[in-house]
């Protein structure tokens, strides 16, 4: 085990902060407020996105802020204070603050065990993809979206207890999930063998101080923070005071080997695939390409939707599943072809992060200025809330982009060298033989980095 | 390899890389071209001139009123159909610049951007190179390391389980 430091114990402040049972509706409430004017903003503004206060608030402003961030430096923080299954979770609780005793109201279905997993939230992130350029752009497609997904937590928290729809279903739940491993912060227990001896798992069943794990996670033997929802309740449950937080190396949940998944390694793909599709398509100079996403014909859009699947389900697990089969080859490795390439999949977590960074950069620097006239006119109705409202378009520091472009993808690609060696050693002791199993798949990986290179700066 | 042998291998190649002056034998001429704005593209998206080159732009527009704005070259102007534009710059940076609308002129303006690429592009080839060298060299590093490590602690948080 590699150090962790133990945050909670540094800063009891944070301590008596995270366990006070009104921070986490405060900070959902203040969250719900932005969601609900995003929505009622794409309804009823004006349908130009760059003037709209949904779009630039979304897609820029909160993309922004989660993906370069929140996600690589908090993991999941976000879940904790995400208002779309808010409703959902407050109804089910019949309370927002207080803790009310009894069961949740809900009809307390089960649900189905092939659903257990992440090929819900990959399916539906692919959806979300294909949709990708009218949503980012159509204030009112945005609105929608967004209430689709409060509408189905709502709808699945009425059937299921807890919150089902974030574990399994959610599209951006997901891929914070899988990038959550990344983080060099982690909610763990101090010592699981007092979580063993515990008998009434209070974490798991709640008590008067707070409820059991929404997330369906039995912390003694949370080792990733992929599930994990940062909520607290946890926090405050544990009679034992066992919960901690702790600071850690950034990505140390990539080599919790036994819980590596196939529909993990998937969603590692398609997120590494839809950013370089993204970055194609929005920031190339293929304006064809960009009518095609935008849905100018159908068969055109067709075509394009069947490259994004192909590439995302086929193409690049593919050419991924050959490298890991010359490897194998190559280093006279006896482990299951399935298994290796479900392990090296991994590696695809730190590089698609840095690519998705390294693809927001570029917008946030160049487009954040699009924040200040939206906020003092959220609508486009010619308001001046904070007299800002006439702002012009004002790109920050275009030059300094490609610069942090660069920093980032090297980042992302060392640290996907260094995944792909570790699970190489894990496999193989014998020393010679890890250097050739990992070649063929450190230079695929750097094909992959000097793409995102050419599309940005070449 | 001791880990500060490698971060001196890597910063010196990084240094290398980034900051080496860059060959300026080319010869600079003049280079005059056409640029139409539709929704949402330029035509052409990509150009290509030489470090040193004067660019004349000729910006037209042939629906709505878009924008030209130059990356890196501080250069904006707004277009209007019809009426034709000429911007005038020595293109002395290397590298890729994108131009952008910078007129609102419909939904997918914010994504409307060309290419204009001033050869020959050190950026990018800096970028590139160090983008293929550093992580085999890092690889090696591993490797070595591993090799002090012999009989030492294991390093990584997982059991070693399914060693072959
Ligand atoms: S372990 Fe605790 S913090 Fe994590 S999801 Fe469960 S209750 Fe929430
Ligand atoms: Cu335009």
């Amino acid at each position: 085990m590699t150090a962790r430091i133990n945050l909670l114990e540094k800063a009891p402040l944070l301590k008596t902060v995270l366990k006070s049972q009104g921070l986490q509706p405060a900070l959902t409430i203040l969250m719900l407020a932005g969601f609900v004017l995003a929505m009622l903003t794409g309804w009823f503004g004006t349908p130009v996105g760059s003037r709209n206060f949904g779009i630039v608030f979304v897609w820029i402003v909160w993309w922004g802020l989660l993906i370069i961030v929140l996600v690589p430096f908090l993991g999941r923080a976000w879940c904790m204070v995400c208002p779309i299954p808010a409703l959902g979770e407050w109804l089910q609780r019949g309370s927002i603050i207080q803790r009310t005793s009894g069961r949740l109201r809900t009809r307390h279905r089960r649900w189905p065990r092939r659903f257990k997993n992440m090929w819900l939230q990959n399916i539906g992130f692919l959806i979300l993809a294909s949709f990708s350029t009218i949503i980012l752009t159509r204030p009112n497609v945005s609105a929608w979206v967004l209430f689709g997904l409060m509408a189905a937590a709502v709808g699945l928290s009425l059937f299921f207890d807890n919150r089902v729809f974030c574990r399994y279903v959610c599209p951006v739940g997901g891929f914070i999930g899988l990038y959550a491993m990344m983080a060099p912060v982690e909610l763990r227990v101090r010592d699981c063998r007092t979580c063993a001896q515990h008998r009434t798992k209070d974490c798991v069943t709640g008590n008067e101080r707070g409820y059991g794990c929404p997330w369906m996670v039995f912390p003694g033997k949370l080792r990733r923070n992929t599930y994990c929802g940062l909520c607290m309740e946890c926090l405050k449950t544990c009679p034992k005071d066992n919960i901690t937080i702790n600071l850690r190396p950034f990505g140390s949940d990539l080599f919790v080997m036994e819980e590596h998944r196939l529909d993990e390694a998937f969603k590692a793909f398609i997120m590494l695939s839809c950013a370089l599709l993204y970055s194609a398509v929005l920031l190339g100079p293929w304006g064809w390409l960009k009518q095609w996403a935008n849905i100018d014909t159908l068969a055109h859009w067709g075509v394009y939707v069947a490259a994004l699947w192909g590439v995302n389900l086929l193409l690049v697990p593919g050419v991924f599943g050959v490298c890991v089969a010359v490897s194998r080859r190559i280093s006279r490795l006896e482990v299951p072809l399935r298994q290796l390439f479900t392990d090296y999949a991994y590696a695809c977590v730190p590089l698609g992060l840095a690519a998705w960074i390294a693809f927001s950069l570029s917008f946030v620097f160049v487009n954040g200025s699009y924040a200040l006239p939206v906020i003092s006119d959220p609508f486009g109705w010619g308001w001046n809330l904070f007299g800002t409202a006439t702002q012009e378009w004002t790109p920050v520091l275009p030059g300094l982009v490609s610069f942090l472009q660069v920093g980032v993808l090297t980042i992302g690609l060392l640290f996907a060298v260094n995944t792909v060696y570790r699970i190489t050693t894990h496999h193989i002791t014998d020393r010679r033989r890890t250097f050739q199993a990992a070649m063929p798949l450190v230079l695929p990986l750097a094909g992959i980095a000097l793409l995102f290179l050419w599309l940005y700066l070449g | 390899m001791k880990p500060i042998h490698f971060a001196g291998l890597a910063a010196t190649l990084i240094v290398l890389l980034i900051f080496l002056p860059a060959p300026n034998d080319f010869k600079s001429g003049s280079r005059t071209v056409e640029v139409n704005m539709t929704q949402f593209e330029f035509e052409p998206g990509r150009i290509e001139v030489n470090q040193g080159d004067e660019v004349v732009f000729l910006l037209t527009s042939s629906d709505v009123v878009h924008g030209f704005y130059l990356d890196g070259y501080d250069v904006q102007q707004r277009i209007e159909p019809g009426i034709p534009h000429e911007i005038r710059f020595v293109a002395d940076q290397s590298g890729k610049f994108r131009y952008r609308c910078s007129v609102t002129c419909g939904p997918l303006h914010p994504f409307m951007v060309g290419e204009l690429v001033v050869e020959a592009n050190m950026p990018f080839w800096r970028a590139a190179g160090l983008l293929f060298t550093l992580p085999v060299l890092f690889l090696w590093y591993l490797h070595q390391q591993e090799r002090g490590h012999l009989h030492g602690k294991e390093e990584t948080s997982f059991t070693p389980k399914a060693r072959v």
